[in-house]
């Protein structure tokens, strides 16, 4: 499963020989993380966001392992006890910013990985798999996360949870008795409370699970590159560790400043005021808002204001409300259909001259209007903004990409990585 | 046939989204929106200073002092403070017995039982007990208040965009009706108009009737914006209680990753220095 110039692990200690004979766990780490992993020495710094998100997952783990020690999932005390957690625990105020930015912090970092991703090319042949692991990752972290955000039962926790759960009941026939199943109710409360809180503590798991196999099919062909052409030989790659530890110890250190600069000097940046009062079903807030991360999905929700019908006969086919669902999960779930959809050659976007337009002046932008039209009101000129934006997000990987692939015509590409990095051919380059 | 569907679902998705554009887009022309009374009226927060604002702010504990002074001799008459308890007064700078004197002096007594008959009873406040609600339940709460319920301050100041100077406003921002207001928006009986509210009209009167209407311990004079402010940064306190020591732990966090980062960068730069990259 790597190159045949990949290091050999040797252990020197008689007890790690011992173990390696035994249970090669050692040699597991070495040939994943460790200097027996080849990978090629054209990284950029993009490609640091891989490892940083699973540092985010540990530390949402570890914070949320210990606020659960002090939490207590009642729509009665749920609530004070994060406050109690704020105040009375040893610093409890620290666990709980932590693991409230850390949440952000995950789904930014996250975000880069996946925009790293669709940039070069990554989930093309023959890293397929890797990014259809992405995916499913993907979708458990948007469902922790709103689980999570449920869990201090304050008013958008509530009101988030009425909303998006709200969701099934499009669902023709069997969408409000399903609702209804879900929640163990006719509207969020204690039985929906206890369920988020047990799927929210096991949800993390699960992802780490997909993030194992995630990187064993990583492993497979190994890292791609930002020239996007295959290793060739040894001198197109450096071992693991020393190289990409380092250069990833490097990344964490940012990552971690900007982290820390967020959770000690504006904890509630991100956040939204209305959390910080209780949960109120009499009360709806003027503004229902989902947390930052779904703000682009919550904004093709609402993008669809027209019920797809046959004109002069009242007919309703599917109903704008049921579309608007279909349309939000179907915005992340074209995203598994993505390496079949693009099928150029080419991996990377730096020779693609024509995909690199429609990516930095088409998707990106659109993306961001999305983002922006999702924590406004649903007014105009919002709504329009947005239903223009998701018009061509959808446009973009379902006709243009398919299209684009087929009629460009890509840049030269180098030889070899080891080309492309010191400008002399393969044979001649000094390792 | 991937891309044969999923073309097809394109066109469809985007082709709704194109519809339900020209007809929102129509709408917008024939029938646009009037704007709405709060978007004329409401205002923003003013701006005002405190000495705990910026990366190295701390409460000033007079501040504080004096604003909790105003919280128990104005807003404690129907407002809620359930997440303090008065132990936590230590921290604003009294002394252990300061602490248990307030407690046991508190206007209203915390709920308890008579030891003899199990009766519902009241006792005076101790340093471990939460301060006290001024009202039984909220069935009281309304039939004290013209049927509004006075929201619990404990965490007013996070509960509001830029809270403290929220609450700051609020509590100076009461002001004449404008003559310009629509009819249906102007405050009805027992409603009161202030344009830092979000609906412009609040069922609570202004609190801070007259200057010197708090005694100030510290001789400083109780001017109304004087109070406000005070009352603001107590609230704010009480939202935030553990602030400083959130600030304290993000300067050694971050000087540590910063030596962490160089140190990191140097071995980076060291372990790549012969690798063309």
């Amino acid at each position: 499963m790597s190159f045949p110039w990949a290091n050999e692990y040797k252990p020197q200690h008689p007890v790690m020989q011992w173990v390696d004979e035994r249970l090669p766990l050692p040699r597991f780490v070495y040939n994943a993380i460790g200097g027996g992993y080849p990978v090629p020495r054209n990284l950029n710094y993009w490609w640091n966001f891989g490892v940083l998100s699973g540092v985010a997952l540990m530390i949402q783990i570890i914070t949320g392992i210990i606020l659960a020690m002090h939490y207590y999932a009642s729509v009665d005390g749920a609530f004070n006890s994060v406050e109690h957690i704020m105040r009375d625990v040893n610093g409890g105020w620290f666990l709980r910013y932590a693991h409230m930015n850390g949440a952000s912090f995950f789904f930014i970092v996250v975000y880069i990985h996946i925009f790293r991703g669709l940039f070069y090319g990554s989930y093309k042949a023959p890293r397929e798999m890797v990014w259809l692991l992405g995916v499913v990752i993907f979708l458990l972290m948007m469902a922790t996360g709103f689980m999570g955000y449920v869990l201090p039962w304050g008013q958008m926790s509530f009101w988030g949870a009425q909303v998006i759960t709200g969701f099934f009941s499009a669902i023709p026939v069997v969408g409000e008795p399903l609702r209804q199943w879900l929640l163990g109710g006719f509207a969020p409360d204690q039985a929906a409370l206890n369920r988020f809180f047990s799927l929210h503590y096991l949800l993390p798991f699960v992802i780490l699970g997909a993030i194992i196999l995630h990187v064993w099919a990583l492993h497979i062909p190994g890292s791609s590159n930002p020239t996007g052409v295959a290793v060739k030989s040894e001198s197109d790659t450096v071992p693991f560790h020393p190289y990409y530890t380092a250069k990833d110890g490097f990344g964490l250190g940012l990552f971690l400043i900007a982290f820390v600069l967020v959770t000690f000097f504006s904890p509630n940046l991100l956040g939204h005021p209305d959390n910080y009062i209780p949960a109120n079903p009499m009360s709806t807030p003027a503004h229902i808002v989902p947390e930052w991360y779904y703000w682009p999905f919550y904004a093709i929700l609402r993008a669809f204001t027209v019920d797809f019908a046959i004109p002069f006969t009242g007919i309703v086919i599917i109903p704008a409300k049921l579309m608007g669902v279909l349309a939000m999960f179907g915005a992340i779930l074209l995203l598994f259909f993505l390496p079949w959809l693009d099928t150029s050659p080419v991996r990377s976007g730096h020779y693609r001259p024509l995909f690199r337009k429609f990516f930095w002046y088409g998707l990106i932008p659109c993306i961001v209007i999305l983002g922006y039209c999702g924590v406004m009101p649903a007014e105009e000129p919002y709504v329009m903004l947005s239903q223009l934006a998701a018009a061509y997000y959808f446009a973009h990987f379902l006709i243009i990409l398919p299209i684009v692939s087929r009629i460009e015509k890509a840049a030269p590409l180098p030889n070899s990585i080891t080309e492309a990095v010191t400008g002399k051919p393969l044979e001649t380059a000094a390792a | 046939m991937v891309r044969l569907i999923a073309g097809l679902v394109g066109l469809f998705f985007s082709g709704m989204l194109l519809i339900s554009f020209v007809t929102g887009a129509y709408t917008a022309v024939t029938e646009p929106v009037a704007p709405t009374v709060e978007s004329q009226f409401h205002k923003h927060p003013k701006k005002v200073s405190f000495k705990h604002d910026g990366p190295f702010g701390a409460y000033d504990k007079a501040q504080l002092q004096r604003g909790l002074k105003v919280y128990a001799e104005v807003c404690a008459a129907c407002h809620s403070l359930n997440q303090v308890a008065f132990r936590n007064f230590e921290d604003l700078g009294y002394s252990e017995d300061e602490v248990k004197a307030i407690a046991k002096g508190w206007k209203t007594e915390v709920p308890s039982i008579n030891p003899e008959t199990g009766e519902p009873a009241t006792r005076p406040g101790l340093p471990s007990d939460k301060v006290p609600s001024p009202f039984a339940n909220e069935t009281a709460a309304r039939a004290a208040n013209n049927n509004a319920l006075p929201p619990d301050l404990s965490l007013m100041t996070k509960a509001r965009h830029n809270g403290t100077a929220y609450v700051y406003s609020l509590l100076t921002g009461y002001q004449a009706v404008p003559a310009n207001l629509p009819k249906e928006s102007r405050p009805g009986t027992g409603l009161h108009y202030n344009p830092y509210f979000a609906n412009l009209n609040l069922a609570m009167a202004s609190p801070l009737t007259s200057d010197d209407q708090v005694t100030y311990d510290d001789g400083t004079k109780a001017t109304k914006d004087q109070m406000a402010k005070d009352v603001a940064a107590f609230l704010t306190w009480t939202a935030e209680p553990k602030m400083e020591a959130r600030k304290t732990a993000g300067w050694a966090s971050l000087i540590f990753l910063i030596i962490f980062t160089a140190l990191t960068y140097l071995s980076y730069r060291t372990i790549w220095a012969d690798k063309k990259h």
